[in-house]
């Protein structure tokens, strides 16, 4: 428990060492605030639906940029090999690592905290779809992540993990939408709404948290920690 | 403390180390010998856990490697290759996380860190990123962390390179401290390095042992015919006639005169011992005047070169 804390601190720190962090940052609140404001004093609505409706497309391209570097880095370095001749289990480092990323995204999610602010200024807005959304969206993003950590696993360059990432994300994200679901054959349709992101996400989203839907996030997040701490083994083959 | 029993490890097709088997008793410091690509550093990363052999195994301190990893690496210090750091850390946080993350208790963190920074001269360079340092402060960095647990063994690869000449020898005056109470194995392609700083060395090349002992042993080991270089003041026709009537002198050769003064390049059966002293015999009985006699060490570097070219 003490090393996978050890883990978690560091590499959150070092997170903020490099202006990586806040430029990411920076973009992340800029274009989350920008994609809601534009429209949201046009539509009189007080509610924070559209807002996090675009919240799996920011992520799309947000989380491969926080989980790119994770382990590529790692391994580019060299440094993998100083980290794996300690005295440290290979899923130590695999959750050490994940928690920090959590944490990071932990922070650019309540860094938001001005959207429902503004909502709750100017009108009465309904609370339980906002909550809802907030869980949505940190078991979205924390799936994402647990992906992109995995496929940062896989390569030592930085772009291959951004790419890569980005590009199985989005086959998650659009799995289950319907102009896929039109185009397959009926057999499989249930399982490609149910792989993909999007029924789950706005079910949550609506503020109706179904044991389903977090069963589906919290094995899709285990999976991805699996394979990773199976992509460290696979040094050894 | 070590035991390596017929250690192979391939890289796909390619062998990397074939069927090794050594072992490193408490308090030794061996020297890894070979030219690039011997199979060193991959010895060195399957004796440290990082990848495990294809077949045979090793064990340290009493512990498998393949059945006790964890307890394995507690008790080794590795300075891989070209030292890896996380070069947007800074020293000091860097320290700190090395020893959180060998499980120093808290208590003892502190002083085993200082320890370190003197050990290793750190002190002016705590508040620098690793990035930021030279060559020699990484090295002496990447020791430092190597250390911090104070581990029973230390396994170094190449722990001199790219440091300059007073660096080099800071270093292995403290390997040579260190080697007083640790076990350590290092791994270096400079042969004098070897002579200085090792009790044993082990010459690797193409993934196979091929020869083992002291540096001393090994010179005499590997020794063929001696050589001797004489210069003598007499009849050079009295001289020739007399070392061609000797067999065990293969070959003599004048390489240089001045006055009446030869000197000689004799190559001398090995089967003959105290060839100097032959010599000088040789030379009071034929009433010569002997200025100079001196005798070719073969050098580790021969040694190194005939074992690992071939040609032996």
């Amino acid at each position: 428990m003490r090393i996978i804390a050890a883990i978690a601190k560091k590499e959150f720190k070092s997170y903020f060492v490099s202006p990586v962090a806040y430029v990411l940052i920076t973009i992340f609140l800029i274009l989350s605030n920008w994609l809601f404001f534009n429209m949201y004093f046009l539509d009189k609505e007080a509610s924070m639906r559209v807002f996090i409706a675009r919240m799996p497309w920011i992520f799309l391209f947000f989380v491969p940029a926080v989980t790119m570097r994770v382990w590529a880095e790692e391994k580019k370095m060299g440094t993998m090999e100083m980290l794996m001749t300690l005295p440290v289990k290979d899923y130590e480092a695999v959750i050490g690592k994940f928690l920090a990323s959590f944490a990071f995204l932990a922070v650019c999610i309540a860094l938001t905290i001005s959207v429902p602010m503004t909502v709750s200024y100017t009108g009465d807005p309904d609370w339980g779809p906002i909550i809802g959304g907030y869980i949505g969206t940190i078991l979205m993003g924390t799936a994402f992540l647990s992906l992109g950590l995995f496929i940062s696993s896989l390569t030592e360059n930085q772009i291959v993990a951004f790419i890569l990432s980005l590009l199985v994300s989005f086959i998650f994200l659009i799995v289950g939408e319907h102009f896929v679901l039109y185009a397959i054959p009926n057999a499989i349709v249930p399982l490609f709404e149910y792989l993909g992101f999007g029924s789950h996400f706005m079910s949550i989203s609506r503020g109706v948290i179904d044991s389903r839907d977090l069963i589906y996030y919290f094995s899709f997040i285990f999976f991805f920690l699996f394979l990773n701490v199976k992509s460290l083994e696979s040094r050894k083959w | 403390m070590i035991e390596v029993k017929n250690l192979t490890r391939n890289y796909g097709t390619t062998i990397a180390v074939n069927d090794v088997s050594f072992s490193v008793k408490k308090g030794e410091v061996l020297g890894f010998l070979g030219p690039n690509g011997a199979g060193k550093t991959t010895t060195m990363k399957v004796l440290t856990c990082f990848m495990p052999p294809t077949s045979g195994t090793a064990t340290v301190d009493g512990f498998d490697i393949l059945e006790d990893p964890l307890a394995v690496r507690e008790r080794i210090g590795y300075l891989p290759e070209s030292t890896p750091l996380y070069t947007d850390m800074m020293v000091e946080d860097y320290l700190s996380y090395i020893a959180e993350m060998r499980r120093i208790p808290q208590a003892q963190r502190a002083s085993r860190i200082k320890r370190m920074i003197d050990v290793c001269s750190l002190r002016g360079v705590l508040k620098k990123d690793i990035g930021a340092l030279s060559k020699g402060y990484k090295q002496r960095v990447g020791l430092a962390q190597a250390m911090i647990h104070d581990p029973a063994i230390l396994i170094l690869d190449e722990p001199t390179s790219g440091l300059d000449p007073n660096q080099i020898i800071e270093i292995r005056q403290l390997i040579k401290e260190l080697g007083k109470e640790k076990t350590i194995i290092l791994s270096t392609h400079i042969l004098p390095e070897v002579s200085a700083t090792c009790d044993r060395v082990m010459i690797i090349n193409e993934g196979k042992l091929v020869a083992s002992g002291t540096p001393d042993e090994l010179q005499n080991e590997a020794a063929g015919d001696s050589v001797l270089y004489v210069a003598i003041t007499a009849k050079q026709s009295d001289i020739e006639s007399t070392f061609a009537n000797i067999n065990v002198i293969k070959a003599s050769e004048c390489i240089s005169h001045s006055g009446g003064r030869y000197s000689y390049r004799l190559v001398i059966d090995k089967s003959q011992k105290d060839c100097g002293a032959s010599v000088f015999q040789l030379a009071v009985e034929r009433g010569w005047v002997l200025s100079e006699i001196r005798s070719e060490q073969l050098s580790l570097e021969d040694v190194f070169l005939k074992l690992t070219t071939g040609d032996n």
